[in-house]
């Protein structure tokens, strides 16, 4: 059975547009205005990062983001208030991502009929151990059609990336470099050949490539060695301090994707 | 039997929940640690190391003082003359070694009170290789001293600025930078927390404390175990240490003495046992204090090296199963015992350790009962504060 991100995989596998943004920022009630905003400026998804206190592999950008929309007072649940009527209004492909503390202290089983009911497809865990997710939650994922994307690294063995292959269900999620988010911006020769190296795998699963993602030139470059990529922390620099997102979005959106 | 899993898990802590970004380190260290710190040159080295540049055995004095007036055989383990004056330097040591053998050429750790951070500092020097030491911004300005001597030791110090920025920020930024550096650098965790195999690890290495104790108390006392073991917890790896020889001797009562701040439910205070919930911090799978939505919640102790909201998950499973009794010591009453401690023993402790010297008035013993307190560090850091005190007790 499909999803709206396995479906669009199957119609679509080039220049992929994936754009993060943290939930409650710059202001609490601005989720859904900004996903729609991104999708009709022609996102292809979406990633909503739910905002964590400690979160370990996110950069300065993130963090602050995140720390404002908790002191904004986002929480899941009130997260997933804002979803509720979201499929009324659109169609793209929603990913959220959040660390797995997250997810126990809501209830995993409740966290995922939440995800169903409001038509979330797909999600990151960046600390949820292969193991792990294999013995307790993939069966739980599988029977709601919910996709997981598994993360690689410049480090990541081969014997591993198999592993991820095998397991990720809906993208793989190729960190760009050795870093955390938001750390550097382009993309040097010594990250092209790691990104040649993964492409002559040939792994199952489409590939997406994100970190240090910036501009349209770094989207283009990006997106000749995988299906495409992921903006997250340069999103969020550019809605720092906007008091209207709808137009800041679409502004984003238009630098990265028209000439 | 208290026993850790093949995957690192005390019971139901544990575990090692990183970002993928980690996973090559970790798993490199999961998969050597064991076969590394137990091979005869590393052994060789260790001890050598500990007796000569650390000076151990420590002693384990008995403090006739401190006994009359509470009335039963109190020991104090003397890790505050450990070189560097607590007994954070036992795991760097080790942690130094078997970065060598790993071939790391570049050094971060966190600091809280600045003691694991001087005492990693030391062994970079003494070793040669780079020393980064991440410390929260509020920890830089109450621990001056110890900023000092990590400096003059060739070290630099970054101060880490997010949330509350004490311990579980400094810690936060130590991960980040080894996300940062993953080929060269190896993470001296200072506790007995984080992802598998870092409590363990880090408890073997402190288990030097626990392993004199048994001879030493052999000898004054014609018993290896004590009646009780009283010591201190921020992550928890000097109470790690004095209890490791002893989890499975039954006999042994084990006392965790966290930090209540300025009350436990005063909303200022660091009694993890008490406050936090199932949830994971810094890799591991323990207990936290965090909010219903798993948000970390900033604890608050006037020790730095116990304002931290997580325990190890080796004590999140004594304290839950009931093998240790949890313990929790006031800022006041800490004070009030680093001032009693100095005027009748003349032994200045540091902040941390006073938590475990109050608790001789929080649990009920008997007269015949023999304890031992680990006595984790010295009060040089902490006098700054001490004298904010001076007229008081
Ligand atoms: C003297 C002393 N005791 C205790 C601690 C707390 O750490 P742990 O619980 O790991 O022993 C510290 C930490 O900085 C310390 O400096």
């Amino acid at each position: 059975m499909l999803n709206r991100l396995t479906k669009l995989f199957e119609n679509k596998r080039e220049n992929l547009l994936t754009v993060y943004f943290t939930a409650g920022y710059p202001k609490l009630d601005d989720t859904e205005t900004i996903i729609c905003s991104l999708a009709e400026s022609g996102a292809n998804i979406i990633e909503i990062g739910i905002p964590y206190s400690d979160p370990l592999a996110d950069g300065p950008v993130i963090q602050e983001s995140g720390m404002a929309a908790i002191d904004g007072g986002m929480t899941l649940q009130v997260l997933f208030n804002q979803l509720t009527d979201i499929r009324t209004k659109t169609q793209v492909p929603l990913i959220l991502m959040g660390y797995f503390n997250q997810l126990l202290q809501y209830g995993v089983d409740k966290f995922l009929d939440d995800c169903v009911k409001t038509g979330i497809d797909g999600l990151i865990i960046p600390d949820l151990p292969l193991m792990e997710y294999e013995q307790f939650y993939k069966d739980k994922l599988t029977q709601r059609n919910i996709s997981i994307s598994f993360l690689i690294t410049p480090q990541t063995e081969e014997s591993r990336i198999h592993k991820v292959d095998a397991l990720s269900t809906g993208f793989i999620y190729v960190v760009s470099d050795s870093s955390i988010t938001g750390m550097k911006t382009g993309i040097s020769n010594h990250q092209i050949s790691y990104f040649e190296r993964i492409k002559s795998l040939h792994l199952s699963t489409p590939q997406l490539i994100g970190f240090g993602i910036s501009d349209r030139e770094s989207y283009l470059t990006a997106s000749k060695y995988a299906n495409g990529a992921i903006i997250g922390s340069a999103f969020i620099k550019h809605l720092k301090d906007k008091n209207e997102v709808d137009n800041a979005t679409a502004d984003f959106i238009n630098l990265i994707l028209k000439p | 039997m208290i026993q850790l899993s093949e995957n690192g898990y005390y019971g139901s802590f544990g575990g090692a929940y990183i970002p993928e970004m980690l996973y090559p380190n970790v798993k490199e260290l999961q998969e050597n640690y064991l076969s590394m710190i137990y091979a005869d040159d590393f052994q060789r080295e260790f001890y050598y190391l500990l007796k000569d540049y650390v000076g151990r055995p420590t002693p384990l004095y008995l403090a006739e003082n401190l006994s009359a007036k509470h009335n039963a055989t109190i020991y104090l383990k003397r890790e505050d003359l450990c070189h560097t004056g607590a007994h954070k330097i036992n795991n760097t040591i080790g942690q130094i070694l078997l970065a060598k053998k790993l071939n790391k050429k570049r050094i971060i750790a966190e600091t809280g009170a600045g003691q694991h951070g001087v005492a990693t500092a030391t062994v970079c020097a003494r070793m040669g290789l780079e020393c980064i030491i991440y410390m929260g911004a509020v920890d830089i300005k109450r621990q001056a001293p110890n900023v000092a001597r990590m400096k003059m030791l060739g070290a630099t110090v970054i101060s880490a600025t997010s949330g509350s920025q004490t311990l579980k920020d400094a810690t936060n930024e130590a991960i980040r930078d080894w996300i940062n550096n993953p080929v060269d650098t190896h993470y001296i965790i200072g506790s007995v927390v984080g992802p598998h195999p870092y409590p363990d690890l880090v408890a073997r290495f402190q288990s030097v404390i626990s392993e004199e104790m048994k001879s030493q108390l052999l000898e004054a006392t014609g018993r290896e175990n004590p009646d009780l073991i009283i010591a201190c917890v921020g992550g928890g790896s000097n109470a790690a240490g004095a209890y490791y020889h002893y989890l499975n001797d039954l006999d042994v009562r084990l006392i965790a003495v966290e930090a209540a701040g300025e009350g436990v439910y005063s909303g200022k205070s660091a009694a993890t046992s008490i406050l936090g919930t199932e949830g994971i911090i810094h890799g591991s799978r323990t207990l936290l204090m965090q909010t219903t939505d798993g948000q970390i919640v900033e604890p608050h102790s006037i020790s730095a090296g116990l304002d931290y909201p997580g325990i190890g998950p080796l004590h999140a499973h004594l304290i839950t199963t009931g093998r240790a009794e949890a313990v929790s010591v006031t800022d006041e009453n800490a004070l009030k015992a680093a001032f009693e401690l100095s005027r009748i023993e003349g032994i200045i402790p540091a902040l941390e350790t006073a938590h475990a010297i109050h608790a001789l008035e929080d649990i009920s013993f008997k007269s015949s009962d023999v304890i031992v307190i680990n006595l984790s560090g010295r009060g040089d850091k902490d006098l700054n504060t001490y004298m904010e005190y001076l007229d008081k007790y």
